[in-house]
C-alpha cells in the first residue's frame, strides 16, 4: 500500500530549501505558487528520500475564484505519495509552467487540462487541443461554460 | 399487245422436282428417332432443382453472409463482443467474420457514443465500404445521443451522419436484442429487389457525380 507522506513535514523541508517562496498547505496537499512550481517539483523528484519519479495524475479544478492544478506524485522507490497543488487567479489566461521536462507522462494530461479547462502550460512542447478540435469555442469544464 | 406465254417444258419441272423428292426420300429413309441426351437427368432434376427468381437467390446469398465492420466506440462494444462469442454466436447467421477493414464489409455496426472528434473517421469508414452496405445503430447513444445528447462533444444520433437501416435500443442492448436486430436486417435484405436497386443507384450516381469527381473519388 502506498503511504501518503505527512504534508507538514514535507512543507517544512521544502520551505528550508526555498526560503523565498510562500509554501502553504491544506489538509493533505502542498500548495506552491506557479512561479516556483517547477523548482519545487524538480526538488521533490531528485532529492534522495523523496524520489517522486512518477506522476500518477495531473488535473485541474475550477473554484470560480481561481484555478487549481493538482499533481499526484508517487515514488516507486519508497512507495509513498504526495499531492502537490498550484493556484492561478487569472481567469483570462491562467498560466502554469509545464512539467513535461520532469515527467514525460504529463504531456497528454497537460494537453487535456488545456483542452477542457483552458490552462496554458508554458514550456509545453505541443500544447494543442486533445479531445476537441481546433477552433472549439470556450473550455467546457469551466464553471462559466454554457 | 401480245402476252408472251411462258414456256415451261415438262421435262424441266420433272427434273427439279425429282431432285427435291429424292432428297426428301433419302432423309425420310435415314430418319430415326434421336434420343434426348439429357434424358437420364430427368429424375435427378425433378428431385434436386428448384426454380425461383434471381432476386430471391441473390438476396438469400447476401443476407446469409453479411460481414460487419465493428465500430466498437463505447461500452456497447462489449455486448457486441459477447454476441460474437460462443454463447450467443453470430456464426449461426454467417456473420462471424468481423472485418477490421471496411473494404471487405457489408454492415457498419455502430456500437456506442459517437463524439464529434470521431465523426469524420466514421463517415470515412462508411464511404470506404463497398456497395451494397447497411448500417445498424446499437444502443441509445448511437440512436439519439442518449444521455449525452445535450453535450458539447457528442453527435446526437448516428443518423446525422449515415443512413441507418436498423435501430437496436437499449443501454446497452442485450446480445439477444442485437440478434433480433440482425434478424430484422436479414429480413430487410431478403426483401430487396436487386435489379431495381441497382438501376436506382446508377441513376443516383449519374446525377451526383460528374466523371471528374468520380475519378477523383476513385483515387482517394
Amino acid at each position: 500500500m502506498t503511504v501518503a507522506l505527512g504534508v507538514e513535514a514535507v512543507a517544512r523541508k521544502v520551505a528550508e530549501t526555498f526560503p523565498v517562496t510562500t509554501i502553504t498547505t491544506d489538509r493533505d496537499a502542498l500548495i506552491v505558487p506557479p512561479e516556483s512550481l517547477l523548482q519545487v517539483a524538480q526538488y521533490l523528484k531528485d532529492t534522495p528520500g523523496f524520489d517522486f519519479g512518477y506522476l500518477t495524475c495531473l488535473t485541474a479544478v475550477d473554484y470560480t475564484d481561481y484555478f487549481e492544478v493538482v499533481y499526484h506524485l508517487t515514488s516507486l522507490k519508497h512507495n509513498h505519495s504526495l499531492v502537490l497543488k498550484t493556484r492561478c487567479y487569472d481567469r483570462e489566461k491562467p498560466t502554469v509552467p509545464s512539467v513535461v521536462s520532469l515527467w514525460q507522462g504529463a504531456d497528454l494530461q497537460e494537453r487535456e487540462a488545456y483542452d477542457l479547462m483552458g490552462i496554458v502550460f508554458s514550456g509545453h512542447p505541443n500544447l494543442k487541443r486533445l479531445f476537441l478540435w481546433e477552433g472549439f469555442p470556450g473550455y467546457p469544464l469551466r464553471r462559466d461554460y454554457l | 399487245m401480245e402476252i408472251e406465254e411462258t414456256k415451261l417444258t415438262i421435262s424441266d419441272i420433272q427434273e427439279s422436282e425429282l431432285a427435291e423428292a429424292k432428297a426428301i426420300n433419302s432423309i425420310r429413309e435415314s430418319c430415326k428417332l434421336i434420343p434426348d441426351p439429357d434424358e437420364w437427368l430427368q429424375g435427378e432434376i425433378s428431385r434436386n432443382v428448384l426454380v425461383t427468381t434471381i432476386d430471391a437467390v441473390l438476396d438469400w446469398g447476401r443476407r446469409s453472409s453479411v460481414w460487419p465492420v465493428n465500430m466498437g466506440l463505447a461500452c456497447c462494444a462489449f455486448e457486441m463482443i459477447a454476441m460474437a462469442n460462443a454463447r450467443f454466436d453470430i456464426a449461426r447467421f454467417g456473420m462471424e467474420l468481423l472485418r477490421p477493414t471496411p473494404r471487405q464489409a457489408d454492415l457498419c455496426w455502430v456500437c456506442g457514443t459517437i463524439t464529434w472528434r470521431m465523426a469524420p473517421a466514421l463517415k470515412r469508414i462508411y464511404e470506404q465500404m463497398a456497395e451494397p452496405k447497411w448500417v445498424l445503430a446499437m444502443g441509445s447513444c448511437a440512436i439519439t445521443g442518449g444521455p449525452f445528447r445535450e453535450s458539447y462533444n457528442v453527435v446526437p444520433g448516428v443518423n446525422c451522419l449515415l443512413p441507418v437501416d436498423v435501430y437496436v435500443p437499449g443501454c446497452p442492448p442485450r446480445p439477444e436484442a442485437l440478434l433480433y436486430g440482425i434478424l430484422l436486417l436479414h429480413r430487410k435484405i431478403g426483401r430487396g429487389t436487386i435489379q431495381k436497386e441497382l438501376a436506382e443507384k446508377i441513376e443516383e450516381w449519374k446525377q451526383k457525380m460528374s466523371l471528374k469527381a468520380y475519378l477523383k473519388g476513385m483515387w482517394r
